[in-house]
């Protein structure tokens, strides 16, 4: 067991090295998707916290990722850069803000219900920006200019360049994993895992599971804002499309493709679902077809997740059904139940 | 606003309404009997629709498309459910979201690959074309009238069936307890799949009567996917009579926020469904816990 964490402590210093490193052999094509690809994890993992950690199914994390962004395209000035100070508080102060108005109403309910509370109220904003003209209306806005990283009139970093915005989104993913952990190993952590594992159980301990829901909801929505401001200065661009709940739907994807019960799990879903997303559009129009039926292919054959797989490979021991494949007829020994 | 638009705008939310309760009370009957959460539920309302398009097209006769379309997407909902939902039941939630959002990619991957991305009408049958005219200026279109009637004909039906026949027996069983129903002797795998195949009938047969009067195009089952939602967190899961009266609700407050507020229609619906969320956080028939 100390031998495995020891591994894989290893194993995680030596991928943020390679992270770090990226920018000094990648072709700013591939930096750029990098980036997308810590932004959606993040996103994911913000989610996670909700879903795997505290067994709520959320489809409105869209909203809050599109709302920041949606933020950060009004409150720049047209010609100029946005100054960072102001457009990213504002923006995720948002994104909580909307979290704490949605999660108060949705958590009064529970189950399917929850599901198609969040899912209606996610779309509420999706039309809010899609029907009225604050923003583009269905078109869109353009964001010209990256958000403007300086004290006074002295330039910190050039988020315009694509090697500066991606160690910039790094440094940030890797401070989102830091704070998850936290808060996933602090004693408000472990309420939350109670209220999924037992809600009577955890209610009758005492623990106020509305408020830990409701904190981590929040959390979790302004973290996802955090993840929707900076796509949002990556692409240059917001549509309702953003806030709409397939964006949600397809990091709700990642998460169970990475594993729910770990922090980074969906960063690495997020990875794997958006290499493949590169992979099939490279290779067929038609690519969407492809991606369902994948989807729907691993969630009737993994339920957990591809971690299942590493699992199986690393630890044959602990599924019983591959035990008795490898290693047939060995007898139990005494004791060794 | 005279006595007349009103009237024109309150038959508008009915019909609206009825339609919407085509669809959603599809989607509660497959909440209610198999406690499947089924996000292409508005997929199917499109499939309809398209299939409206596409067999008037052919045929030239709207009430082929009727037939046809009901005919296919009962056989599209009973390979469904052998070949996907089954495997379904019993699973966690999250499992049912993400097999039917793999199913909504497909479907509508398909749909663009047999009927192209282009807006479509589809032209409403020969004798149902006219308008009565009600004042000088105002007319009301048949064709709308012709949809009340037959979503009142429809529902009637599925009220019928449910509270006087053996199968609707054993529906309503199957929604109040599940296990206690089929330790009676039921097969719910049979009917798991009849149920769930009308709840696909019954979305597609929202999409067809709708598609002479609407656009048919790519997208449009997002909205009516959203509408059903809310319909069904409004009365109730598994609540049919609940599904009538959330759908009502949802259609004549959407009229009526289409005319007083043009800009901010779309959420008369969500001020709803944060009130009644408010009120009674598990639909206005539903049952305590779920």
């Amino acid at each position: 067991m100390a031998r495995g964490a020891l591994t894989s402590r290893l194993v995680a210093v030596a991928l943020v090295a390679v992270a770090v490193a990226l920018p000094f052999f990648a072709a700013t094509y591939y930096l750029q998707l990098a980036s997308k690809v810590l932004l959606m994890g993040l996103l994911a993992m913000a989610l996670n916290l909700v879903v795997g950690f505290g067994g709520l199914v959320s489809l409105c994390h869209a909203a809050f990722f599109g709302l920041a962004g949606y933020v950060l395209a009004l409150t720049s000035p047209p010609y100029e850069a946005a100054s960072i100070w102001i457009t990213l508080p504002a923006a995720v102060g948002a994104a909580a803000l909307a979290a704490l108005v949605i999660g108060a109403l949705s958590l009064r309910t529970r189950g399917i219900y929850f599901i198609m509370v969040t899912l209606a109220f996610g779309e509420m904003l999706f039309f809010f920006f899609h029907d009225t003209r604050v923003a583009g209306g269905s078109d869109g806005t353009f964001i010209y200019f990256k958000p403007l990283v300086a004290i006074g009139s002295l330039p910190l970093l050039d988020l315009e360049k694509a090697r500066t915005f991606y160690w910039v989104v790094l440094g940030l993913t890797l401070a989102g994993i830091a704070l998850l952990v936290v808060i996933v190993r602090s004693p408000f952590g472990h309420a939350l895992a109670a209220s999924r594992v037992n809600e009577r159980r955890a209610r009758s301990l005492g623990f106020p599971i509305y408020r830990i829901r409701l904190a981590a909801f929040v959390i979790s929505g302004a973290l996802a804002g955090l993840s929707g401001y900076f796509a949002a200065a990556q692409f240059g661009y917001v549509a309702p499309q953003m806030l709409g709940w397939h964006v949600s739907a397809t990091a709700l994807v990642m998460v169970v493709l990475g594993g729910m019960r770990t922090v980074t799990g969906p960063l690495l879903g997020a990875a794997i679902l958006m290499g493949l997303e590169e992979f099939l559009r490279a290779s067929t129009e038609h690519w969407k077809l492809l991606e369902g039926l994948i989807i729907i292919g691993l969630v009737l054959a993994f339920p957990d997740g591809v971690r299942q797989l590493f699992d199986m490979a690393l630890k044959p021991h602990a599924f019983p059904a591959l035990r008795r494949m490898r290693r047939p007829a060995v007898p139990r020994e005494a004791g060794n139940a | 606003m005279d006595l007349v638009s009103f009237a024109v705008q309150l038959l508008n939310g009915v019909q609206y309404g009825l339609v919407l309760f085509l669809v959603a009370s599809g989607l509660t009957l497959v909440f209610g009997i198999l406690g499947v959460i089924n996000l292409a539920h508005g997929a199917f309302y499109m499939l309809g629709a398209y299939l409206a398009y596409w067999i008037t097209a052919r045929t030239g006769s709207f009430w082929a498309a009727l037939v046809g379309g009901v005919a296919i997407a009962f056989v599209v909902g009973l390979l469904l459910e052998e070949i996907f939902v089954k495997r379904l039941y019993g699973r966690d939630h999250l499992a049912q979201v993400l097999l039917s959002f793999g199913l909504i990619l497909v479907l509508d991957e398909i749909r663009h690959i047999l009927f192209g991305k282009d807006v479509h009408s589809v032209p409403a049958p020969e004798f149902l074309r006219g308008s009565i005219q009600l004042t000088e200026v105002l007319s009301y279109p048949v064709y709308r009238l012709a949809i009340c009637v037959f979503c009142l004909a429809v529902a009637a039906a599925i009220f019928l069936v449910i509270q006087k026949t053996r199968i609707g027996m054993i529906v309503r069983a199957g929604a109040e307890n599940r296990d206690m129903t089929r330790a009676l002797g039921i097969r719910f795998d049979v009917v798991n799949r009849y149920v769930f195949a009308v709840g696909i009938v019954l979305a597609a047969l929202g999409g067809i009567v709708v598609a002479p009067i609407s656009t048919v195009f790519p997208g449009m089952d997002n909205q009516m996917l959203i509408l059903s939602f809310v319909v069904v967190v409004l009365g109730g899961i598994g609540s049919v009579a609940g599904a009538a009266i959330g759908a009502l609700l949802i259609g004549v407050a959407d009229s009526f926020g289409k005319v007083f507020m043009p800009n901010f229609s779309s959420f008369t619906i969500y001020v709803l469904m944060a009130a009644v969320l408010l009120w009674r956080p598990n639909g206005i028939l539903g049952r305590r816990e779920i």
